[in-house]
């Protein structure tokens, strides 16, 4: 039934458009100007009318949940039309329906930004009321203080400890790689490449930057990760197949482009005007680069490396994929560690239970997570909007 | 003194800008090194390896009115079997047969099916060999698994001129498959299809009525300045958090069905959304105000501006962003396996609430599979995701630089 209400729906869009015209067109004989709104905006408004009636009746309906079946379109099409019948005698020249129509845009229009809000609320509440069924079964305190994770076994014990060592030790490995690299990349860029160079390079970074990160992913598991074990066991060191060193270094290649972009947008930002007057006074290029653009640029660059972090914490595929999954709390680069997003992933997939504190500690991590990213990301959008305001 | 100073600060700097040079460098081999790679990888799954082989249809075997049933296996087996009359010990025979792929039966049995004339007769037919005859021919003598009997056979085969490689168009026609040589991405393609239907059907009107409002229409208040806040927070948010709403929200609360497009399609729309708010957000921006001033300078009424001229003139750059946002929908994986498509599904999905998975879990699922012939479907499966992936920023690029217009 649900076809039939849509075709329905459609009809009386259609139909409502059709009548409010012709009505309009009709009134005034073909001179529109006696009209305050054109015809078609009296058509609109109908249209509108109708669009609005019919589908509110539908949705009620099917949240009432009434079995039968024909009850759907009837509704809709009972109230659509009521609301066209409804509007039509309205229809005059003096009649301000374009003024009608323009408020129900409006508000349609707020409605579709306020999605944004929604969704906040939404992720708030998802991971807030499942984490506080958590908390009731495990104390907050044996929770963040844990040094023992282990949601499967029996007993069970959840401490975080270890995930929050293996995610901070995965994104230390991923910052140290992307840090430089994508700092340097985005001076290299500014700075000296040529438009030529630049034309190449900057979507040879997009690509890379696009890459799925299922993709590095599977690169990490199954070709960086033997590739680190192989030179590992030719130095007599040994290494675990899912090295947080692989992981973190993947993932580091991953967060390349997003330092090097933002701190491209950064650094060409820093007004002409500073760089000229080192220059006048004898200095190279990477003396002004070093002693004026980059200490202007600095808050800029500071945001950049915080939304990156943000970024590898949050990251789920590549560390799924390459990283281990046995908590083990440890500061070795080279041995198997996992995060705090691996062990969301590996407790959610599958059938689950709601009632089961295994579960349920998925939303606590996914709180703590979420928490994490969003000081992270709050802090760092702050500090660019007032480092923009500066040079405005 | 003051030369070598001199000398000393320009090696400086000479060397500053090798390293920023060294860096770009890295960047680009990782990428260089990581398509080589995983095309090297995938090579061998575009083409299967068949051996042809003379059957006849007997009637006795391959009942003419019931030919499901029939027994297009043994004959099948008899044909290797037939080829090496040397060997005589049942364990030998039936290695031969091994080579065979499962699904060489059904496909004689479509062959038959669509020409029922040729029962009685002797083809000629190419049948597939199974995963680890496919190994070793590309070469992998060692993860095949084959012992040296099996490996003889197969090079005798080779050495007969029998051995024949054919493009595998099986590999984009068929579903999933738990034997490698069979399984196919057609299945996670349409999930991602229908998945995407819904995200673009959501995110681009949701994502350009927010855009015009707040770029437009929105007071300078408390209120627009939230929903700003939030936006741009959102889009740093991680997304498996989205996953988690997801399941909490759509899932359990609202009831609707695990792994299906609808839901997956839902979360990946809400994920994208502040992406395509932010990229229409600049291209309106970017419509000089004039454009605008003049309209309402002729007597047009704001929204009749706005919708009537400036949203034209920012459509080009409002479609570039809303094609890499949800460029970066399609290759999204982790939300995906909150909502549960990542089951191992056979059968192609045929609306949008049945279960599916897409491509990037496809992807997920074969990698973790034990069989050595899955990595190279893997990256077979991601070299046609990055294809699809490439094609779509194409077409971005091709709209930026044709249609976005410089003021």
């Amino acid at each position: 039934m649900a076809a039939w209400t849509l075709i329905i729906i459609a009809v009386l869009t259609v139909a409502g458009y059709i009548v409010g015209r012709t009505r309009a067109q009709a009134l005034v004989q073909g001179g529109t100007t006696s009209l305050h709104s054109l015809p078609s905006y009296h058509g609109l408004l109908l249209a509108s009318m109708g669009f609005a009636a019919a589908a509110l009746a539908a949705l009620v309906v099917s949240l009432v949940g009434s079995p039968n079946t024909l009850l759907m379109p009837a509704a809709a099409s009972l109230l659509g039309s009521a609301a066209i019948a409804a509007t039509y005698p309205r229809i005059s020249g003096s009649f301000r329906a374009r003024n009608s129509f323009e408020s129900l845009v409006k508000v349609v229009l707020i409605a579709c930004s306020a999605v944004a809000i929604l969704t906040t609320i939404g992720i708030v509440f998802s991971v807030l009321f499942e984490s506080i069924a958590f908390f009731r079964e495990v104390s907050p305190f044996e929770f963040l203080f844990g040094t023992h994770w282990a949601p499967t076994s029996t007993p069970a014990s959840f401490g975080f400890i270890p995930l929050l060592v293996g995610t901070l030790l995965i994104t230390l490995v991923a910052i140290l790689v992307a840090g430089p690299l994508g700092l340097l990349s985005a001076i290299y860029m500014a700075e000296y490449a040529s438009r030529n160079l630049r034309s190449v390079l900057k979507p040879l970074l997009e690509i890379l930057a696009g890459v799925p990160t299922v993709v590095l992913g599977f690169f990490a598991a199954l070709t960086v990760a033997p590739l680190i074990r192989n030179t590992g066991e030719g130095f007599g060191l040994a290494v675990a197949s899912e090295s947080a060193l692989a992981a973190g270094l993947v993932m580091g290649m991953m967060i390349v482009p997003l330092i090097s972009s933002l701190s491209d947008d950064i650094i060409n930002s820093v007004p002409q005007a500073l760089r000229d007057g080192s220059y006048a006074l004898g200095a190279t290029r990477s003396e002004t680069i070093k002693r004026v653009v980059l200490p202007a640029a600095l808050p800029g660059i500071v945001s950049a490396f915080m939304l990156a972090i943000s970024r590898a914490i949050g990251e789920t595929m590549i560390v799924v994929m390459a990283a281990g999954l046995a908590a083990n709390l440890s500061f070795n680069p080279l041995t198997a560690v996992t995060t705090i997003t691996v062990q969301i992933a590996t407790l959610l997939v599958g059938d689950q239970e709601f009632d089961s504190a295994k579960t349920l500690s998925a939303f606590a991590l996914g709180f703590v997570l979420f928490c994490f990213t969003l000081i992270l990301n709050y802090v760092a959008l702050r500090t660019v909007q007032k480092y923009r305001e500066q040079y405005d | 003194m003051t030369d070598a100073f001199i000398a000393k600060r320009y090696r400086s700097e000479r060397m500053f800008r090798a390293y920023g040079a060294v860096a770009l460098a890295i960047a680009v081999l990782f990428l260089v090194y990581l398509m080589v790679d995983i095309a090297i990888k995938a090579w061998p799954t575009f083409f299967e390896k068949s051996v042809s082989l003379s059957i006849t249809l007997d009637p006795a075997k391959v009942d003419k009115a019931n030919l499901a049933q029939g027994d297009f296996s043994a004959l099948l087996k008899d044909a290797m079997r037939a080829q090496f009359p040397e060997v005589t010990e049942r364990a030998d025979k039936k290695q031969i047969a091994g080579l065979l792929s499962v699904g060489a039966a059904d496909d004689l049995r479509d062959l038959t099916v669509s020409d029922p004339a040729s029962i009685g007769t002797t083809i000629k037919v190419d049948a597939l060999l199974n995963d680890s005859a496919n190994l070793y021919l590309d070469g992998n003598v060692g993860s095949s698994g084959l012992d040296e009997k099996e490996q003889g056979f197969l090079n005798a085969l080779h050495g007969k001129g029998l051995i024949q490689s054919h493009f595998a168009i099986r590999f984009f026609t068929a579903g999933d498959s738990r034997e490698p040589e069979l399984s196919g991405l057609r299945g996670a393609i349409t999930g991602s299809l229908l998945t995407l239907l819904v995200t673009l059907s959501l995110s681009v009107p949701l994502g350009i009525a927010a855009a015009v409002y707040l770029e437009e229409f929105a007071p300078k208040n408390k209120w627009t300045e939230l929903i700003e806040v939030n936006i741009n927070n959102l889009a740093a948010v991680p997304s498996i958090i989205f996953g988690l709403l997801g399941l909490a929200v759509f899932i359990n609360f609202f009831g609707l069905p695990r792994s299906a497009p609808l839901v997956g399609g839902l979360v990946l729309a809400l994920l994208v959304l502040p992406t395509i708010i932010i990229a229409s957000r600049a291209a309106l921006n970017a419509v000089p105000p004039s454009i605008k001033e003049a309209a309402l300078g002729v007597g047009a009424s704001h929204q009749q501006a706005v919708f009537h001229h400036v949203l034209p003139l920012a459509l080009p750059g409002i479609l570039t962003g809303t094609i890499l946002g949800v460029a970066r929908a399609l290759g999204e994986t982790a939300p995906l396996l909150m909502i549960g498509m990542v089951a191992f599904i056979v059968d192609v999905p045929k609306g949008f609430t049945e279960a599916a998975t897409v491509l990037p879990v496809q992807i997920y699922l074969w990698s973790d599979l034990p069989e050595v012939a899955f990595q190279s479907r893997t990256a077979a499966a991601i070299i046609v995701l990055l294809l699809i992936l490439f094609s779509f920023n194409a077409v971005a690029i091709y709209l930026r630089k044709h249609f976005e217009r410089r003021w």
